[in-house]
């Protein structure tokens, strides 16, 4: 996987217009026009919204002049979710474990306590 | 998709609160003094860092700012993994921040920021993974972009519609 890819799909993953949008296009491809109408902003920002997300690869946008329909481009979103979801176990994991030691260690306490008495 | 899930079962919770962030959370029934040893001494790092297959070869922590870390783990497959940073800044008993480098990446330095807060006994940890920059960087994001199958739509579809519900 490559980071650097991987860190732009998450700084365009970061904000929730656009987070929207890919939301919008897993259904099917949409022009700008039908992207902008739920949100209450200009064709420029929703323009510029795209803008980011093309240039991270997670979308793509056809080629007829007026329309340009956007639609989603699936790998490096499967590459960052793969990787989000490694790191989520991992430390799931590490702190189901820790959580385990923490019980062990405040038993060994409440034993010292116990004998100090 | 199972890393934003958020039923009861996993206690952890992941975000993406802004760009190149991932912050978790987990609550710990423990007061923070005891989390804060069990996180800063070896002997008990090694007990719950990492995967429940793998096994440390190497718990180094000169803990301490300045100080660096540095941790070797086996795998069940007996290959081994490394990583290392640097303690930049330590608050006992509720905050640490340190650099994270995995060996194999050499370079992809992200910077920790740990916080613990206690509440009638329990305590919430807090953890701020803050990467590297992301640059535009045209050419190289251009090149060998393979398109993706259908079923991974369903996932983002998913994905995003978690995100959603929990109003980020």
């Amino acid at each position: 996987m490559h980071e650097d890819r991987l860190n732009a799909t998450f700084a365009a993953l970061a904000d929730p217009t656009r987070r929207a949008i890919l939301a919008r296009l897993a259904l099917g491809e949409a022009s700008v026009m039908e992207l902008a109408k739920p949100f209450d902003m200009s064709l420029p920002a929703i323009s510029k919204h795209l803008k980011v997300l093309e240039r991270s690869r997670l979308i793509a946008r056809g080629r007829q002049a007026q329309r340009r329909p956007c639609r989603l481009e699936a790998a490096p979103l499967r590459d960052a979710a793969d990787w989000l979801e490694r790191y989520r176990r991992f430390w799931e994991e590490s702190f189901d474990r820790l959580d385990e030691y923490l019980h062990e260690l405040k038993k060994k306490e409440k034993r010292h306590a116990r004998h100090k008495k | 998709m199972p890393a934003t899930r958020n039923d009861a079962a996993a206690k952890m919770t992941l975000t993406l609160p802004s760009d190149r962030e991932i912050v978790l959370t987990r609550v710990f029934d423990a007061p923070r003094r005891l989390i804060f040893e069990a996180l800063t001494r070896p002997e008990h790092v090694k007990r719950w860092w990492g995967w429940r297959t793998s096994t440390f070869l190497v718990c180094e922590m000169d803990f301490r700012p300045g100080g660096s870390w540095r941790f070797v783990q086996r795998g069940p497959d007996g290959s081994e993994v490394a990583f290392r940073g640097v303690y930049r800044e330590i608050v006992p008993p509720e905050r640490i921040v340190n650099t994270f480098e995995f060996e194999g990446l050499p370079g992809h330095i992200s910077v920790e920021t740990l916080t613990l807060v206690e509440r009638d006994g329990k305590t919430t940890l807090t953890s701020t993974s803050r990467f590297d920059s992301a640059e535009d960087r045209d050419g190289m994001l251009r090149s060998g972009m393979e398109k993706g199958a259908a079923e991974t739509y369903d996932r983002l579809a998913e994905h995003v519609a978690a995100m959603a519900a929990r109003g980020e």
